[in-house]
């Protein structure tokens, strides 16, 4: 990965790897978020999460513990599900993200996103982004998953309403839907 | 002509008496066998698209430009007087625009206190200051560097210990406070004359709300006019608070509430970080935005009211004859209390009865109410304590319970009910858990040696018959879509589907061209999403309202078709007359631009009629008897809360009140470290929520599903806290039955099983 901008600098750790510094101010972070290229200043602190919500305006995936506890925050980075809040965003560089405002394409809904309406599958809504995207990522390695894989796939991602049983539902039937 | 009208409506338990204002006349029931084209239908939520995508905007997504970002300081001792604020070095942090604590704050009247940051802090987590910066990382640098010095004082934070003699005073007239009693008959002598008593304490823990949005508000003043998103359940109820504290006459208020993550009780009015957001907003002319963390809506966002209660209920005859119930809850600061002992007065047909609730202030943060305030923790006890007594009289619970549910009538208020099918509920639950395999006593083996199964249920009652005020409007625009507007919100209940349903089927249009506008104090007064009452609230006067926006475009249609009115129909957004079809957009468009506006009002309920809603529930468990640990394999809902207009969305209802019910039953547990005051456990890693993985292998849902025809014009009622009322001692009753082992504190953790198993092993 090339330097780029006066705050990165190349620093040799060991003959073998190389580490890039940033900051201590922000610094320009170049990432491919929903399928364009975005270039944004972030301070090195600042996790993918607030650097989506507040520099990217893309405010479908929420904030709801900050530190790695629920799920919500679930986006894809080089399509692994991650948790965004424990994420910071300048170990994103060069980076594929996928939130929830970039699965429906041509205002089509995604497979999972019409599954999930379907299925009734959401109450407040507030853990749906989450969900989808965690079930999103287990169809990508398993197509037609059973309701043991949704589980698993979103037993990191708390629904306080209690939708999980409609949730399963919907990972399962969305496995059975062809786009 | 507007008219004032006498209603009586319960709210959370308690019956209040109002006038209300209201307009022309309420409409008939539908007859029984009416054909609806939307209600009773299932249908998916129209808002469903919204919250799939990430479109959906909910307060903690509105950023405004130039939005300041708010942070509070919050005391971390439980008790202490703020002596000193030195902000200085906050101040001197770049990007920090303002500082507010005791001593700059202007007065703001917050439930009956004068200042939202107070001289004497109370619980940790009480607010000492507030800052706001240019970003939020900023504003939290900066509350680092605020000096304060706290002279400490002697607090308690446990509910027994607060009882007890040793305990600090913190009110003048002491910690404890009678809160309700009732009584009837002579309970003393009931349970002298019974052959059988039991006589049992029972405890259940502070539970919390972690609605996954937390508390939050956007607040922008524009020198006239002072704008506030908020997460809440009531936005005229922020109105009502701002306008208290703030000193600003309504209409320079505007609250909006449009989406909503969830609030279970805890969002019922202003807060002080919307209070605080305004403040500031009106003090820097930018917007700001105050939005809880985690943590701090674990301190200082509300609670389910620890309780410890003795239950005392005699039986003879094999019937119940007496009942005695006390119950103490630790309302932290909170300046209410929710009343455990509510079902018990007025669940059962019990001649001989007596209840007191007494609630108990401590220095934790303060009570809010929590689906079911009250109801929850009280039907633990009682459900818990009347199946003891079945099995000390050897007959089966439900034939004991069966015996005093049947009446007709109100035993605490002596007023008939609109309508009650109990013992249906019972007949129904008892056939889906299979009850008839139920042994008395010791249960059953389960899938291992080491396993015991049994089976247990428990019933509830709850209000949810909702009441008058409620407003709405019905806009049908030239081209024939329609907008349906009201006050209220939809937290998650799927409020904004069902009232649509009601409104395109009483109108005679297509769901889909109804749009629904909600959560805003600039809409017709919609009341508070809470006490399982904003369907049976709103949607009679929605229903009217489509009514008369109806009645309107059939004139219009009249005119141009020049047929009498009397020979039209609506339907599906269409005029049909004899001969012809002519869609509803064709027949607007032939007049100059227009908009008809239907209005509608909630009428009064009958003064004389008891609005309740019933239900039982029963599970069957396994318990490791090696480990204590309980696994919940069914659950049976079966609720009587009158005509279901949306299968679909009562059914997910009930299935997450059910799992809700489960954390409280098994798992959620807020600790409080008796020495320092702290919240151990305010995260989301240490409470423990219910995950997917605890999800009972099968969860049955059934509805009666009879209009209740006295309860309002579509003879409907809430079902939001129903199903979670009866849940735990339903598994508690279970756990009893497969090992004989009574746990009387809720949550029933692996330690207290282990120890009740102990007990259960030494007795036999």
């Amino acid at each position: 990965m090339a330097a780029r901008g006066p705050n990165i600098s190349n620093v040799p750790l060991t003959s073998a790897r190389r580490v890039v510094l940033r900051g201590p101010g922000a610094t320009e972070l170049a990432l491919t978020v929903n399928g364009q290229a975005v270039t944004v200043q972030v301070p090195p602190r600042r996790t993918l999460l607030d650097t989506l919500r507040e520099a990217l305006a893309l405010t479908g995936t929420k904030k709801v513990c900050d530190e790695g506890t629920c799920g919500a925050c679930t986006v894809l980075v080089d399509g692994r599900a991650i948790y965004s809040c424990m994420t910071l965003a300048v170990t994103c560089e060069g980076k594929r993200v996928e939130t929830i405002e970039g699965l429906a394409k041509d205002g089509e809904l995604h497979p999972v996103q019409r599954a999930f309406i379907d299925a009734d599958a959401f109450q407040c809504g507030f853990c749906t982004p989450g969900q989808i995207m965690s079930i999103v990522a287990l169809l990508r390695e398993t197509p037609a998953p059973t309701e043991d894989d949704v589980r698993r796939a979103v037993a990191g991602n708390l629904c306080r309403c209690g939708a999980y049983p409609n949730i399963v539902s919907a990972g399962v039937n969305a496995g059975k839907r062809k786009r | 002509m507007p008219r004032v009208v006498k209603s009586r409506e319960e709210f959370e338990g308690e019956v209040y008496e109002s006038l209300v204002l209201v307009e022309g006349k309420d409409l008939p029931v539908p007859r029984a066998g009416t054909e609806f084209v939307e209600i009773a239908h299932s249908r998916r939520r129209i808002d469903g698209p919204q919250r799939v995508t990430g479109r959906a905007r909910y307060t903690q997504d509105i950023y405004l430009p130039g939005m300041l970002h708010v942070r509070v300081l919050r005391s971390p001792y439980p008790r202490a007087r703020v002596r000193r604020i030195d902000t200085k070095k906050a101040e001197a942090l770049p990007g920090v625009r303002g500082v507010l604590h005791r001593f700059n704050a202007p007065k703001a009247s917050f439930r009956g206190e004068e200042t939202i940051f107070r001289e004497e802090v109370r619980f940790v987590g009480d607010e000492v200051a507030a800052i706001a910066a240019d970003d939020e990382q900023t504003a939290v640098d900066a509350l680092r560097l605020i000096e304060v010095d706290y002279e400490l004082l002697p607090h308690v934070v446990d509910l027994e210990e607060a009882i007890g003699d040793m305990a600090p005073r913190l009110e003048t007239d002491g910690n404890v406070a009678e809160a309700a009693t009732h009584k009837r008959g002579d309970a003393k002598r009931g349970l002298r004359e019974a052959d059988f008593v039991v006589d049992a304490t029972y405890r259940t823990s502070t539970q919390l709300h972690n609605s996954l949005e937390t508390h939050g508000a956007v607040a922008t003043w524009d020198g006239e006019q002072l704008t506030v998103y908020e997460s809440t359940q009531h936005v005229f109820g922020v109105r009502q608070g701002l306008r208290t504290a703030l000193k600003l006459p309504f209409s320079k208020i505007r609250v909006l509430c449009d989406y909503m993550g969830g609030g279970f009780g805890s969002k019922g009015g202003v807060g002080k970080y919307s209070i605080i957001a305004s403040l500031f907003t009106m003090q820097l002319g930018r917007p700001a935005r105050c939005v809880l963390t985690r943590d701090e809506e674990n301190l200082a966002a509300g609670n389910r009211s620890a309780t410890l209660q003795q239950l005392r209920v005699g039986g003879k005859g094999g019937r119940i004859t007496a009942l005695e119930h006390t119950s103490w809850a630790n309302v932290g600061q909170g300046k209410w209390v929710a009343n455990p002992t509510g079902p018990t007065n007025t669940l059962y047909d019990i001649a001989n009865l007596s209840s007191k609730s007494y609630k108990v202030v401590t220095n934790a943060g303060s009570l809010s109410a929590f689906r079911a305030p009250g109801y929850v923790e009280g039907t633990f006890a009682l459900e818990s304590a009347i199946d003891e007594l079945a099995d000390k009289m050897g007959v089966d619970p439900l034939v004991l319970r069966r015996k005093h549910a049947a009446s007709p009538k109100d035993p605490m208020v002596g007023k008939r009910y609109s309508d009650k099918h109990l013992i249906e509920c019972y007949r129904i639950g008892a056939a889906e858990i299979g009850w008839q395999r139920r042994r008395r006593s010791g249960g059953i083996r389960g899938s291992a040696p080491h396993r015991r199964r049994g089976i247990g249920m428990a019933t509830q009652i709850w209000g949810g018959g909702g009441g008058p005020p409620a407003y709405a409007t019905v806009h049908v625009n030239s081209d024939g879509t329609v907008v349906l507007t009201t006050g209220t919100q939809d937290i998650g209940t799927g409020t904004r589907t069902v009232l649509a349903q009601i409104c395109a089927d009483e109108l005679g249009v297509e769901l889909d061209d109804v749009q629904v506008r909600l959560g805003d104090t600039d809409n017709p007064y919609g009341p508070i999403s809470a006490g399982s009452l904003t369907v049976a609230s709103v949607g009679p006067a929605v229903r009217i309202a489509a009514r008369d926006a109806r009645e309107q475009l059939l004139g219009a249609a009249a005119g141009v078709l020049e047929t009498p009115m009397a020979e039209l129909r609506l339907e599906g957004g269409v005029v049909v007359t004899k001969g012809a079809r002519t869609p509803l957009s064709e027949i607007l468009t032939k007049v100059d631009n227009n908009t008809v506006i239907g209005k509608g009002a909630r009428h009064p309920n009958d003064p004389d009629l008891s609005l309740r809603t019933f239900g039982a529930h029963f599970a069957e468990v396994e318990v490791d008897v090696r480990t204590g640990e309980i696994t919940v394999e069914h659950v049976v809902a079966v609720h009587d809360i009158g005509r279901i207009v949306n299968p679909t969305t009562a059914r997910s209802q009930v299935e997450g009140g059910v799992l809700q019910a489960l954390g409280f039953a098994l798992s959620e547990e807020r600790f409080v470290d008796r020495a320092t005051g702290r919240v151990m456990n305010g995260n989301l890693e240490n409470y423990k929520v219910p995950t997917v993985k605890d999800v009972p292998a099968k969860i049955t849902v059934k509805f009666v599903d009879r209009p209740d025809r006295r309860a309002n014009n579509l003879g409907i009622k809430g079902l939001g806290e129903p199903p979670i009322i009866p849940t735990a001692a339903a598994i508690a009753n279970a756990v009893a039955n497969a090992t004989g082992a009574r746990v009387r504190h809720a949550p029933l953790t692996r330690a207290r099983v282990l120890e009740a198993l102990a007990i259960a092993g030494a007795k036999s």
